[in-house]
């Protein structure tokens, strides 16, 4: 066992929150009350090569491994532009995993190298209104033309729509009636978000907001045989391939965030002086922090299993749920009493605290419950019987 | 055109430091390292020369270990060449032995430039620069701000009261730069997975035919390094900003200071 730092990922640490630095507080508060997207940042990201992190060498890419991306959306997160400055990377390095893996030669020839410069935005197009956390349920439909493919329905949350010029889209494709399995019959796009048959309305959110999510209606949106990722019919196994990374690199992000929080609460205890002593001279304001500081802590290394485990492929199932489970508990508590540290002046924008706090309670939503990561537990873990 | 930086590892300006307990050094054990500042901008000026057409970068780092990293983070930044004197005893020398054993690299690589830092974060003697042109007989500036290459080396240095001074080094010299200089770029992705490739030359004080740095040659000892008891004396003014000044200038006529 060797908890030491590898050099190649004490080398994406420091360059990667050295460039995240350059960014302040001020920055993304800005970006985040306009609904900006932050491409300046982005653009940085982008020229030093880093969309191109899982990319196969092959595609341009520099092939590293999910360890090495949750290194980076880690330092990126723990920097002042916390979840808004990872999602605005996230999204290209975990969402193209299924055309990596499944992808035809042509497609990967095709799309992977803009992947890898940072040129090709895809959104990420799974959940619907109605199905909820119930994928097998979802409604958009792809009906076979004689060109290929005719798309109709509506996705919701869809991250980063208005910048993406793809999205890869989960459409059924057999009537859940008809397939024996109910996630079977589902099948997976690289879809054009076409706006002549793509209607997008933003949607109006707590949090995060430097980064839009949207509603997303799709209209007879024409999609080529091309642009099918993997098999048809198989799409809700592929995507699976990038569940399991995506789930990983939030727990990351979430840690980054809580680090962060911590270290400014700590900084503000030191300083602020009320009753003539420091706040932080009061375990009432101490022990929170030192308490998030140490769950924090283990938290990191869950994620950083989960990682060694995906990256050897392993089944990374449960410690890709479990980490998100933790990580986000661990973020959002660690949000709150930065918060709760810095008493009225946490609840003021200019401290930028409850920007950290609206963030990370999102990760106790998204991309999974909490709700949903503990059923898969007790049932896969444990083997309790389904509830659900 | 051959370019080679002498950088030196300090610990991370966010480190927390303590004072060792035989009271020689700080504790460092524990705590995070990074490239000396006034060291990064003098390779900055390397890969400028670098970027703008030919030449050949290598960087020079004495230390431990630890040191590797400071050399893949230049190696990830552009430079192509690491040399790391790894030899325990080097590690004890005074600035006289660093420079003699940086002395003794540049003599091996003949570089038409040699860039330092102007000081390092954690000793700031400045010394080790001049001291290293004056072994390597080479013409130096100090303090500088920019450089400018051409069949000589012109450098911009920072005098006393804000004054600007240009002179003209023929080369090979050495240049030793102050901050502000330049901007200092970030290894890019690649430079990191290049990095990985580029080859760093491990060499010991006997490599090298060095004998005369190290722990047995050290001229300047630190003999206590300690923080200084805090005073009693200080006295903090309290109210207004009016008030304050008022206080202040009651307090000078007292002191007869004027
Ligand atoms: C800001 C944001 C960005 C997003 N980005 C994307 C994106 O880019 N692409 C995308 O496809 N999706 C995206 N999502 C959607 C996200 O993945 C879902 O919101 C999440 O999976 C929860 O689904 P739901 O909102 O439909 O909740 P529901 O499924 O309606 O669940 C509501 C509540 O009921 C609980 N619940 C449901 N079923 C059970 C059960 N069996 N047992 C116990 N509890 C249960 C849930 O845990 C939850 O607390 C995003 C969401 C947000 C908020
Ligand atoms: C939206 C909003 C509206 C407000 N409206 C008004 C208003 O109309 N009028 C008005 O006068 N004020 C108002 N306030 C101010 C509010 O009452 C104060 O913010 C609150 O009393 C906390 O004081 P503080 O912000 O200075 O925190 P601080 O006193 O700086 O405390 C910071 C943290 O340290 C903790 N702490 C401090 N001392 C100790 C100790 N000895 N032991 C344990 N913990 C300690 C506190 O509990 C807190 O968590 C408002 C604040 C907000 C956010």
């Amino acid at each position: 066992m060797d908890f030491q730092l590898p050099d190649e990922l004490q080398d994406i640490r420091d360059n990667a929150s050295r460039l995240a630095s350059a960014y302040d507080d001020d920055y993304w508060l800005e970006r985040d009350e306009k609904k900006e997207f932050p491409w300046a940042f982005y653009n940085d990201f982008a020229e030093a090569g880093w969309m191109g992190i899982v990319v196969p060498e092959a595609y341009g890419g520099a092939g590293l491994g999910i360890v090495e991306a949750a290194t980076l959306l880690r330092e990126v997160a723990g920097s002042a532009g916390a979840m808004n400055a990872a999602s605005a990377l996230h999204l290209t390095i975990f969402g193209m995993g299924p055309v990596i893996h499944h992808g035809s030669e042509e497609m990967k020839q095709r799309y992977l190298p803009a992947t890898a410069r940072g040129e090709l935005h895809v959104s990420f197009g799974v959940t619907e209104d109605d199905a909820g956390t119930d994928t097998s349920r979802i409604r958009t439909q792809a009906v076979r033309s004689d060109k290929g493919w005719v798309v109709n329905g509506k996705k919701i949350w869809n991250t980063k729509a208005q910048q993406a010029q793809k999205v890869l889209l989960l459409a059924r494709t057999t009537p859940r009636e008809e397939c024996k399995r109910k996630l079977d019959g589902l099948t997976l796009f690289l879809a054009d978000i076409d706006r002549a048959h793509c209607e997008i309305r933003e949607i109006n959110k707590l949090g995060r907001n430097a980064i839009n999510s949207n509603e997303l209606f799709i209209n007879d949106l024409p999609v080529s045989d091309d642009d099918v990722v993997g098999e048809v019919g198989r799409g809700f196994y592929q995507l699976l391939d990038g569940l399991n990374p995506e789930r990983i690199l939030i727990s990351a992000e979430a840690c980054g965030i809580g680090f962060r929080a911590v270290e400014v609460a700590t900084a503000y205890a030191k300083e602020r002086t009320v009753f003539d002593r420091p706040i932080g001279q009061n375990q009432a304001i101490a022990h929170p922090l030192a308490d998030s500081y140490s769950e924090l802590l283990a938290s990191d290394l869950l994620w950083q299993k989960a990682a060694w485990a995906y990256d050897r492929g392993d089944n990374a199932g449960p410690l890709a749920n479990m980490a998100k489970l933790r990580c986000g508990e661990a973020s959002f508590r660690a949000c709150d009493r930065a918060l709760q540290t810095f008493g009225g002046f946490g609840y003021a924008r200019e401290y930028h605290v409850e920007r950290y706090w609206r963030e990370a309670r999102l990760m106790r939503i998204a991309p999974i419950s909490q709700e949903m990561v503990l059923n898969y537990v007790s049932e896969h873990v444990l083997d309790l019987p389904r509830s659900y | 055109m051959k370019v080679m930086v002498c950088l030196k590892q300090v610990p991370h300006q966010d480190a927390r430091l303590d004072v060792n307990a035989d009271g020689t050094w700080i504790q460092d054990g524990n705590i995070k390292f990074e490239i000396n500042s006034y060291d990064t901008y003098a390779l900055e000026e390397a890969l400028k020369i670098k970027d703008a057409g030919e030449a050949d970068v290598v960087v020079v780092s004495i230390g431990p270990d630890r040191v590797t990293q400071a050399l893949r983070t230049a190696l990830g930044m552009g430079a192509d060449r690491a040399i790391h004197v790894k030899d325990d005893d080097a590690d004890l020398s005074d600035t006289l032995g660093c420079a003699k054993i940086l002395a003794a690299i540049a003599k091996e690589e003949n570089p038409d430039i040699v860039f330092t830092g102007f000081m390092s974060d954690d000793g700031n003697f400045s010394a080790v620069a001049p001291m290293l042109a004056e072994l390597l007989d080479l013409p130096s500036a100090t303090g500088v701000l920019s450089v400018e290459v051409g069949d000589s080396l012109k450098c911009e240095r920072e005098l006393e009261g804000g004054a600007l001074e240009v002179v003209e080094l023929p080369k090979p010299c050495l240049a030793a730069i102050q901050t502000g200089a330049n901007q200092v770029r970030y290894a890019s992705l690649k430079g990191i997975m290049q990095a990985k490739k580029k080859p760093v030359d491990v060499k010991t004080m006997a490599d090298l035919g060095v004998s005369d740095a190290g722990a047995g040659a050290v001229k300047a000892k630190i003999e206590k390094v300690y923080v200084p008891p805090k005073g009693d004396s200080a006295e903090i003014l309290s109210g207004s900003t009016d008030e304050i000044v008022g206080q202040l200038v009651t307090k000078i006529k007292e002191l007869g200071v004027l």
